[in-house]
């Protein structure tokens, strides 16, 4: 993945709440887009649920935290967890340094593939961060 | 100092910090940065080298004459009397009540000649607070718009000030200040701050606030100053357990609550307050405000619950990951009989309820 200029991925998909996700086979791995990560500034902290927990496209999963504020992740798609990132407990920078590679927050087993078809296109993405900005 | 453009009121170095690639918030109806590269970085500026910031939206108000000191010794719980010119002291504007209108900074320039430094959110309410107090023999002015206010801050400030004025700062003890020439510019510079480390507060006139802060970042660039923003402010003055008005101590909260025991002056006479506080002392407190670490991940937040035996005992005032401690630490509003060191209780973050410690505050104290 990380085509075009690496700060927002070609082969990603995108939710209004700036989250990401790239799906291979039924699992989709979901992160934080670099506009959030910058949005938050230094990232302390992040909460995720345990291997094995459902999520429900559109609900909360979990917290990401900076320094001066919370920020709630939602889920883009419906499943269950099947992977949380080991890292970020004690290197939660690392979603700074590289949201789209080391710093992803889980892996979801999709409950439905067609869950990704709405959401949003790089190029969606970048007219909804263009127009959210204004 | 102030000026309206817009909805929110801008600093002189506002145009600067556009171009700097700051990123700016609204802070109390201001248009202030709360950081340039990263708070943690600008954090860690502080406490090992230096970092600038700009304060300017602090209100600034003159109580002069005669009758200035009776007035500032009337309204404030400290004793503005122990002051000589050239000291300022930390007080509080008191209710009747013994609660805070506000926690400002007292200065006596002059036997006559009082400036309290007050928190922009609530310099209009002090000013109408205090000016009723005017008379013949003492005159309030809010000289806000007069005073534009940089603060350099950490182990490093006094040799990168004093690159910019001829007085020798090394002489200067904390709480102390002069009106000096900073750059050819009348200047008043007090050895104060609100991070916990040495530093100095810089009072001058809005037009020249550009040209030195352009200039204390130039002396500072090879030794390691950064500018700051409001971020690492609010992680900074919260490691050295400094209360930030609204979140910590408000027009509910009485200065003995606040643990500030230490700013109320009962023996100087009459003064806002200080009938209530002196009750509130003789029956004991409900509740007083407690430094505390977590023991397990998360961050505690203004407004989470504090949980002992299922029942809700205070509430979390501030709450951050020290950054420099590297653990999660925050102030609590607790039952006095809750609030000794070492006593644990519990914070609800969220739906997780996380274990707590009260510790002693600072959190942080400076090498010195």
């Amino acid at each position: 993945m990380n085509k075009g200029d690496g700060i927002y991925p070609d082969d990603l998909k995108y939710t209004r709440e700036h989250e990401w996700i790239s799906v291979q086979g039924n699992v989709g791995s979901i992160g934080i887009t670099h506009y959030a990560q910058e949005e938050l500034g230094d990232i302390v902290y992040v909460e995720v649920p345990k291997t094995g927990t459902p999520v429900v496209a559109g609900e909360e999963f979990g917290t990401v935290e900076s320094v001066k504020a919370v920020s709630e992740i939602y889920a883009p798609v419906s499943g269950e967890v099947v992977a949380t990132n080991p890292a970020l407990a004690e290197h939660p920078e690392t979603i700074n340094k590289d949201p789209y590679g080391e710093g992803w927050l889980i892996k979801i087993r999709l409950a439905d593939l067609e869950d990704v078809k709405g959401l949003m296109s790089v190029a969606e993405y970048r007219k909804f961060i263009e127009d959210e900005a204004n | 100092m102030q000026e309206t453009a817009g909805s929110l009121k801008k600093t002189p170095l506002h145009g600067l910090f556009k171009e700097m690639g700051a990123r700016l918030v609204d802070f109390a109806g201001w248009e202030l940065p709360v950081q340039f590269t990263s708070v943690l970085d600008e954090h860690r500026a502080v406490r090992e080298a230096a970092g600038l910031f700009d304060v300017s939206h602090m209100g600034e108000i003159e109580v002069r004459g005669p009758g200035a000191l009776a007035l500032v010794q009337r309204l404030t719980c400290n004793d503005a009397a122990r002051l000589v010119p050239g000291r300022a002291q930390y007080s509080v504007l008191t209710t009747e009540r013994g609660t805070f209108v506000d926690d400002i900074l007292v200065y006596r320039r002059g036997g006559r000649d009082f400036l309290l430094v007050v928190n922009a959110a609530n310099t209009a309410k002090d000013f109408a607070w205090i000016a009723p107090g005017a008379s013949g023999d003492a005159e309030v002015i809010d000289a806000s718009a007069r005073f534009a206010q940089l603060a350099i801050q950490g182990p490093r400030s006094e040799a990168i000030l004093q690159e910019c004025t001829r007085i020798p700062l090394a002489g200067m003890k904390s709480y102390h200040f002069a009106e000096v020439d900073v750059r050819g510019v009348p200047a008043l510079v007090s050895r104060t701050g609100y991070t916990g480390e040495d530093g100095f507060e810089i009072y001058l006139s809005p037009g020249a606030a550009v040209d030195l802060y352009r200039a204390l970042i130039q002396a500072g660039r090879s030794l390691g100053l950064k500018p700051c923003g409001l971020g690492a402010r609010d992680t900074l003055r919260l490691e050295a357990a400094m209360p930030l008005y609204g979140n910590d101590v408000d027009d509910t909260t009485t200065v003995l609550e606040a643990g500030l025991g230490r700013l109320v002056r009962f023996e100087k006479g009459e003064f806002a307050g200080r009938e209530a506080l002196g009750r509130q002392k003789a029956a004991g407190l409900d509740r007083i405000l407690a430094g505390f670490d977590l023991q397990e991940r998360g961050i505690a937040r203004h407004g989470h619950a504090a949980i002992a035996q299922g029942r809700e005992i205070g509430r979390v005032t501030s709450g951050t990951l020290s950054p420099t401690l590297k653990k999660s630490i925050g102030l609590a509003y607790l039952p006095p009989r809750l609030a000794a060191t070492g006593t644990r209780f519990a914070v609800a973050i969220r739906e997780r309820e996380v274990a707590a410690t009260v510790v002693p505050t600072p959190f942080y104290q400076r090498p010195r």
